[in-house]
């Protein structure tokens, strides 16, 4: 008993401790107090008087994305705005992708909207969803069979195009010998990327696997294939997170590749002003989450469709050193 | 010790020895004895629980998707619990779906032939595989973890690396427009519609399976033996039992069920992902072990894995329904299967006191 009460005394004891030195160590600058600040001076009220719909929002996302995150960000303000009840739900195997949006038909959503990185397996539940009256939009990846499935609108970027756009700029820096490194096997958007930047490329460029959900291997797997080829200069990762990863893989092996990312993030818009980064593909997540969203409402408002049946783009935006420095406040906030 | 099956008990002949073993046993207290007792509390409590939490959940469309769900999972839960019962792990088994599937769907698209063909080399592929697995453990006698933790990471390479050899990209080709598709797809993955409810061909499957297993084990020598070889290998193989007829022919189960599973995701989807099926095999193990089956082998049974896949097909789906935040899933999923697990623990203890 007494060296139980001892226990709860010492913890007591560290805990006021702790309490009172962050109380006394305030810090003027950044942290969560500036956050907050900035939050609360974007934050969305209702500013329609629509009734209160119910948004699906179903996508190919692992747990714990970066890019989606931002994605669900968008949506989640133009919600707030619209005054929607959104709720999101995800899974990266296919199979459990369909059961999910088979989950949001059950539940008599308002309005779907599906990232289709694996099309025909979706290709069912989505033809369901439309014959049971929601509209469907689809989001990111899918652009060739959204009209055909039904959808409304796809919004989001044309991985071919923004490939080709990135091959294009490899040129462009004098590069010869390229890796494009794949995080997500089976993604179809990301095989399009590294095709597109391969057609437009005037150098050689190799797919490298690794397994996304995993850093250290990845690490591993780049490092691995810069040591076993000095002749590469340039690596080109699909998300923002792989970037940094891709840095230090390059400076264990002690090679003198550029790396280049599609997406973006703190660490990247930081690397990219200090020329860590050659230049990162922006395709605007926060846009594609709120405008999924907002066409949607915008259908049920007032029957609008917005694209005229093509793919609504997103990107790409190529974004250098210069452009970072403008855009680093947003990505601090999360929204880019 | 081995723990037979409770076979019925014949009435004894009048005038023989009276042997306590042979007495009949009264219902209550064989109901009470049953590994799937605990599951079957767990599963109304979950079922319960939803009913108030999601306004969605009772639906009829909404419970027929919970099914659906449970169906795909317990396909799998059944082989793999008659595998724990015998006393082994199967880690190869989810990735052995989708290599189910890649195999059907590119042995029918690269030679051009009808899709029967392909379904059946894919058949002979997988039970190959079954085969390896039962065949490595016997003759290695390495522990089945090590074995088929090789052979999942062997097929998800494999998976991965032949589908891009052959077809150039990480997915298959449609063969939709093939002849055979539409009778296979018929068999694998058809689905009847009345009103709001939608049953799928997989929840017949399951329940084939269900009562085959149950059957097997309940009313055959092979169940028996599989029941003693997860009590006891050596006391079963001094007593006559064929341990490694038994054990490669569970692993075989598993590779067949692998082998409905996958077809019914080509049939479904028509294209299959290489990179799918990571992960799947501890699902199953989830629901085996929350119908009953225990760790270490020689207790368990096939009703009580279908309540388990019962479970987590409530769970998942029903999380979904009652609009929690997705970023809480797998923390919600985790805490449900473990009280689900604990429950049954406790009843089963409860039956035992009896």
């Amino acid at each position: 008993m007494a060296r139980v009460g001892t226990g709860v005394r010492v913890v007591g004891a560290v805990l006021a401790a702790v309490l009172g030195a962050s109380l006394a160590g305030c810090s003027s600058t950044g942290g969560k107090r500036a956050e907050d600040r900035a939050k609360a001076a974007a934050a969305g009220r209702p500013a329609v008087s629509t009734p209160r719909w119910t948004f699906a929002m179903v996508t190919h996302a692992g747990d714990g994305d970066t890019f989606w995150d931002i994605v669900q960000k968008g949506a989640k303000e133009a919600a707030a705005k619209d005054n929607i009840n959104f709720v999101y739900s995800h899974d990266d195997q296919a199979q459990q992708q369909a059961l999910l949006v088979q989950n949001a038909i059950d539940q008599k959503a308002d309005g779907i909207i599906v990232s289709l990185a694996k099309p025909e397996a979706l290709k069912d539940v989505v033809a369901k969803a439309v014959k049971a009256g929601i509209p469907v939009v689809t989001v990111n990846s899918g652009s060739a069979q959204s009209a055909e499935y039904g959808a409304l609108t796809h919004i989001g970027q044309d991985e071919q195009v923004a490939g080709e756009a990135v091959g294009a700029e490899l040129t462009r820096r004098g590069r010869t010998k390229a890796v494009c490194v794949l995080h997500e096997q089976g993604n179809v958007g990301h095989e399009q990327r590294c095709a597109g930047a391969k057609k437009t490329f005037g150098g050689t460029m190799e797919n490298l696997y690794v397994e996304g959900t995993n850093m250290p291997s990845v690490q591993a797997a780049v490092q691995a294939k810069l040591q076993a080829d000095p002749s590469v200069d340039a690596v080109l990762t699909l998300g923002a997170p792989f970037a940094a990863t891709a840095v230090k893989a390059k400076e264990a092996a002690g090679s003198k590749a550029e790396v280049d990312t599609f997406d973006l993030n703190a660490a990247v818009a930081r690397d990219l002003k200090s020329g860590v980064l050659g230049f990162a593909v922006d395709q605007q997540p926060y846009l594609q989450g709120y405008q999924a969203v907002d066409l949607l409402w915008l259908y049920r408002y007032n029957a609008d469709v917005l694209g005229g049946g093509r793919p609504v783009l997103t990107g790409p935006q190529i974004v250098t050193a210069a452009e970072a420095a403008a855009l680093e406040e947003y990505i601090k906030r999360g929204t880019r | 010790m081995t723990a037979p099956a409770p076979a019925p008990a014949p009435a004894p002949a009048p005038g023989a020895p009276a042997d306590e073993r042979l007495a009949p046993v009264p219902l209550l207290r064989r109901l009470l004895g049953r590994p799937e007792l605990g599951a079957v509390v767990g599963a109304a409590a979950v079922f319960l629980f939803f009913s108030l939490a999601a306004d969605s959940f009772l639906r009829a469309s909404s419970l027929s998707t919970v099914l659906y769900s449970a169906s795909t999972l317990g396909i799998m839960a059944v082989p793999v619990a008659l595998l724990m019962i015998g006393g082994e792990f199967d880690l190869s088994a989810g990735v052995m779906v989708t290599t189910s599937a890649l195999v059907s769907s590119m042995f029918s698209y690269q030679m051009t032939a009808n899709v029967w063909v392909g379904v059946l080399v894919s058949l002979l592929v997988t039970l190959a595989l079954g085969f390896f697995n039962g065949y490595m453990l016997t003759r290695t006698k390495l522990p089945s973890f090590i074995i088929t933790l090789g052979t999942f990471l062997m097929l998800t390479g494999l998976n991965l690396g032949f589908t891009k050899l052959i077809t150039g990209t990480v997915s298959t080709k449609s063969i939709a427009d093939m002849e055979g598709f539409p009778s296979a797809q018929a068999l694998f993955a058809s689905q009847w519609t009345l009103g709001p409810v939608t049953l799928k061909v997989t929840v017949l499957w399951w329940a084939a399976l269900v009562a085959l297993a149950t059957w097997i084990l309940l009313r055959t020598r092979a169940g028996n033996w599989i029941f003693a070889v997860g009590g006891g290998a050596d006391a079963a193989r001094a007593v006559g039992v064929p341990v490694v007829r038994t054990r490669i022919g569970l692993y075989m189960g598993v590779a067949l069920c692998a082998w409905i599973s996958g077809q019914h995701i080509l049939f479904s989807y028509d294209v299959v992902q290489s990179g799918e099926g990571v992960g799947n095999e501890f699902l199953y193990i989830i629901a085996a072990v929350i119908g009953g089956c225990l760790m270490t082998g020689g207790y368990g049974s096939a009703i009580g894995a279908a309540v388990g896949a019962l479970i987590f097909g409530m769970t998942s789906n029903g999380i979904v329904y009652a609009q929690w935040n997705p970023d809480w899933f797998k923390f919600f999923l985790g805490a449900m299967l473990l009280l689900a697990a604990l429950l049954n623990a406790w009843v089963r203890k409860r039956a035992e006191a009896k």
